[in-house]
């Protein structure tokens, strides 16, 4: 299970999410923003981080990478694709998500762990959660207000799109609970076939007891899982 | 060919929330401008370029908008001639 983990000049988050995909079986590689090629990987992640330090837009810049012509290429095949935090903001930008994602309401960076409610577990990313279990993961952003015109909130509604959402931890969903001010309570979205998703909560960083966490240990051993059953 | 100057404004758009803008206005409101109804922050970009004629230069500046500069799903444009860059030949 060949898993590619795209560096970006300012990404962070790469070692760590390299980390998880090899906790969990995956034999993860490193590829530089700027090489090509995808041919033999079985699964694409995009990294955490600041790419281009946020300028423009976040991940604006980093969209235009070379790499990204073939991450599309990639997704447009079925591949699977995670995006977290800045690289959800790149799945955006590039297109791949619907939407974007706009400066905490609060205007401040938010570090923090946060409770998410997994409301999809038929997805290829969290089929080792339970539908409604809820999970607890740090967030760290400064723009993770999730924004969408009415069509597309409507549509990932209606097409159950929403995987995670920001809840308290009695799992109800509040102004208090949402550390962004993102619409629905959106965390995670994916793609119409279901491919592709997009999270600003890092999993990756709640992989070990020590640290606080092993919540995010699920989603990779379902990403490896579908991938060894395909 | 003659080297033109542009000017984009990139704007949130109507209706979305600016949070930039409100941190702004209470700012400007603590500082006494109590008149002062909303503020919205966006931004400028400048840029030179080459181009057969004014209009082409807009219809490029247009397309780099729509492609790289603005994100349709939050923000607005708009583009506009401030003049021949300096070192102009025409």
């Amino acid at each position: 299970m060949k898993v590619a983990v795209i560096t970006f000049p300012g990404s962070n988050c790469d070692y760590d999410l390299y980390k998880a995909a090899q906790q969990v079986g995956g034999d993860a590689t490193f590829m530089w923003h700027r090489e090509r090629g995808l041919a033999g990987y079985d699964a694409v992640l995009l990294p955490g981080g600041f790419s281009y330090g946020d300028y423009l837009r976040a991940g604006a810049i980093a969209r235009m990478s070379p790499i990204m012509e073939d991450v599309i290429a990639f997704a447009n095949t079925g591949g699977p694709v995670l995006g977290i935090c800045n690289g959800f903001q790149i799945l955006c930008e590039s297109g791949l998500l619907p939407g974007a994602l706009m400066h905490n309401k609060s205007m401040r960076f938010q570090s923090k762990d946060v409770f998410l409610r997994v409301e999809r577990a038929d997805t290829l990313f969290t089929a080792d959660y339970e539908e409604g279990q809820i999970l607890r993961i740090p967030i760290a952003h400064g723009e993770g207000n999730y924004e969408a015109d009415r069509e597309t909130l409507e549509a990932l509604e209606s097409e159950g799109r929403v995987v995670f959402r920001y809840v308290d931890s009695n799992g109800g969903t509040s102004d208090g609970a949402n550390p962004n001010g993102s619409w629905h309570d959106i965390a995670g979205i994916t793609n119409e076939s279901g491919n592709v998703l997009g999270m600003m909560p890092h999993p990756e960083r709640a992989m070990e007891e020590l640290l606080g966490s092993t919540d995010g240990i699920a989603l990779f051993t379902s990403l490896v899982a579908s991938l060894q059953t395909s | 060919m003659s080297q033109y100057r542009l000017e984009v404004r990139v704007k949130p758009r109507p209706g979305l929330l600016d949070p930039q803008g409100k941190a702004v206005h209470h700012s400007l409101n603590s500082l006494g401008w109590d008149g002062v109804g909303d503020v919205r922050v966006g931004k400028a970009i400048y840029i030179d370029m080459d181009a057969e004629s004014p209009d082409a230069a807009l219809e490029a500046v247009e397309v780099m908008c729509r492609k790289l500069l603005a994100n349709p799903v939050t923000e607005d444009f708009e583009v506009s001639l401030v003049g021949e860059a300096e070192g102009a030949d025409s």
